[in-house]
């Protein structure tokens, strides 16, 4: 017997047993997420709606609010200074300078969110790095208050998510045609024109599903908030924990967590009708 | 100079200037861990190795790094298993559901770790398997799959389809094409999807938070409960030995197998 379909099953059979146990894990929390918190104990009650009725309190919106901000200044913030770099290792002529921006630039997304949070609260902490050598230049008398602010978390945040950002733009730039770059110069376009009017609107849909992935990306970040927030900055993540584990109302971490799920996806879909939109209108014009 | 050699300067400058933000705390880090004293200096006032001493020795560092290697080979090969063979069936064949599938098992990308460590928890307590290896070993595998099932699939795209056709008439079996022919030409895809995947498993940390008990910790985790308590340079100790091992790890998986083309960085 000729088979038609060699090794499907023995191809299928992994893939969905996997599927199956992620998905009951999502379950669970959607599960847990219509549960009836019974206060001093790890069991449930009954089914209910209540844990996303608490959701509407001033409290919780803006912890929720506070997510976006962060994950929208971060995302903001990645891009401006991964363009530069990205655009420098697509186009570097040597080939050893590309690739030790590619090593300089990749190599932070490995090291783990531990090791990169921790060696913010070195940089940032009031006898960190950076108040060291403030202090030893003679700038300031007092350490500066970055540890434990906003602006702390932001800093640390857009380092972590700019190997990402550079990936996704390296990819969008090394795809401009460079003919369009030397028409427009050979008509007489000055560089930066080229780059302003050419260049940077051909990389457009890198840029915007850059933003968004960064967006979404940050808004699941947990460690750097936890330890560089240290409880003074709140992201959902923090709170789906300190509900969890402290509080151990795991029916309202489980809907905390699934809102910050479905913020997620939901911040992907969007990119995905923007950049599709964006590409159609691209390929007309 | 003229304007155009100027602005290039400046367009590096910048360069420099933003790859030294990138940069700076990793070498904080390597600098802080050889620090002679408990008290950070910068730059550090004499070389000590005694933080590595303490951390190596340190007990609940040793029990983590075991844990995490138990974990992190088991949740790698059975990624890399699961991995592969989803890449194979995805690129040999559509069917009913493949779409769902696919959906599924992508997701991982985008769920926040936190929802799946969360998810996993409350699972393993529905099975009485909370905080024990199978639970973190199945959450690791979800986390890194799609690692490996990429590397897998862009290794499998890019044979010539004409070689497993000639192979095919020339009478070898389904079983020969295969093994013969796929699964040589695959295989520097599958290691280095292996790799980056124990790499990403090996430092996970959210989720590992939430499925991992004192017994069972893991090294980010275990490092996490020393910063919360202590703060003195053992954790920039094995920070260090952190991003060193990871580094090489990937600058040999970027030499043998072709890391940017897995991770699909075109520079050209």
């Amino acid at each position: 017997m000729i088979q038609r379909r060699p090794f499907f099953i023995t191809f299928l059979a992994p893939a969905v047993v996997t599927a199956v146990i992620l998905a009951a894990a999502l379950f669970e929390v959607l599960q847990y997420s219509v549960r009836e918190f019974v206060p001093g104990s790890l069991n449930v009650g009954g089914f209910t709606l209540d844990n996303f009725t608490r959701i509407n309190r001033p409290i919780y919106w803006w912890v929720l609010l506070d997510t976006f901000y962060i994950s929208l200044l971060t995302a903001v913030f990645s891009l401006l200074l991964s363009y530069p770099v990205a655009f420098a290792l697509v186009r570097a002529k040597r080939d050893w300078v590309r690739s030790l921006l590619v090593s300089l630039s990749i190599t932070p997304l490995f090291t783990g969110e531990i090791v990169r949070t921790f060696s913010w609260m070195l940089m940032l902490g009031s006898d960190g790095f950076i108040n060291s050598m403030l202090r030893k230049l003679s700038l300031i008398d007092m350490p500066l208050q970055i540890m434990y602010t906003r602006l702390g978390v932001v800093v640390a945040l857009v380092q972590f998510s700019m190997p990402v950002m550079i990936i996704l733009l390296a990819t969008a730039i090394s795809h401009v045609d460079r003919d369009c770059e030397k028409a427009a110069a050979n008509l007489g376009a000055s560089p930066g024109a080229v780059f302003w009017r050419i260049t940077l609107p051909l990389t457009l849909p890198g840029i915007l599903s850059g933003i968004v992935v960064v967006f979404a990306w940050t808004m699941s970040a947990f460690s750097t908030p936890q330890l560089i927030g240290g409880g003074k900055v709140l992201m959902i993540s923090n709170l789906v924990y300190l509900q969890g584990f402290s509080v151990l109302n795991l029916p309202f971490a489980a809907t905390l967590s699934l809102i910050a799920l479905i913020a997620a996806l939901g911040s992907l879909v969007l990119m995905k009708s923007l950049t599709g939109r964006l590409e159609k209108r691209l390929a007309i014009g | 100079m003229t304007s155009h050699r100027l602005r290039s300067l400046g367009f590096w400058s910048l360069v420099v200037a933003i790859l030294a933000y990138m940069t700076l705390p990793t070498l904080v880090v390597l600098m802080t861990s050889v620090n002679p004293t408990e008290i950070l200096a910068f730059p550090p006032e004499g070389i000590s190795f005694q933080w590595y001493e303490k951390a190596l020795t340190y007990p609940d560092f040793q029990r983590a790094f075991k844990n995490g290697l138990i974990v992190t080979s088991l949740a790698s090969t059975a990624a890399l298993i699961v991995g592969s063979t989803f890449a194979w069936l995805v690129h040999r064949y559509t069917f009913r559901g493949r779409g769902l599938l696919e959906a599924v098992l992508w997701s991982p990308l985008i769920i926040p770790h936190f929802t799946l460590g969360f998810g996993f928890l409350l699972l393993g307590g529905a099975f009485g398997l909370q905080q024990g290896y199978v639970m973190i070993v199945l959450a690791h595998m979800v986390l890194v799959m799609p690692f490996v099932t990429r590397a897998v699939y862009v290794s499998l795209a890019n044979i010539d389809p004409d070689l497993t056709r000639a192979a095919a008439n020339l009478g070898a079996s389904p079983f020969h094409v295969l093994t013969r022919i796929e699964l040589p030409l695959v295989l520097p895809g599958m290691a280095g999807g292996w790799l980056i995947a124990a790499v990403l498993s090996l430092t996970e940390f959210t989720a590992s938070l939430y499925v991992t008990g004192s017994r069972t910790q893991t090294l980010p985790v275990a490092m996490y409960n020393y910063i919360r308590e202590y703060a003195d340079p053992t954790v920039s100790a094995i920070s260090a030995l952190l991003i060193i091992a990871t580094t090489l790890i990937m600058f040999i998986a970027d030499r043998a197998f072709g890391l940017r083309r897995v991770l699909a960085i075109d520079t050209h």
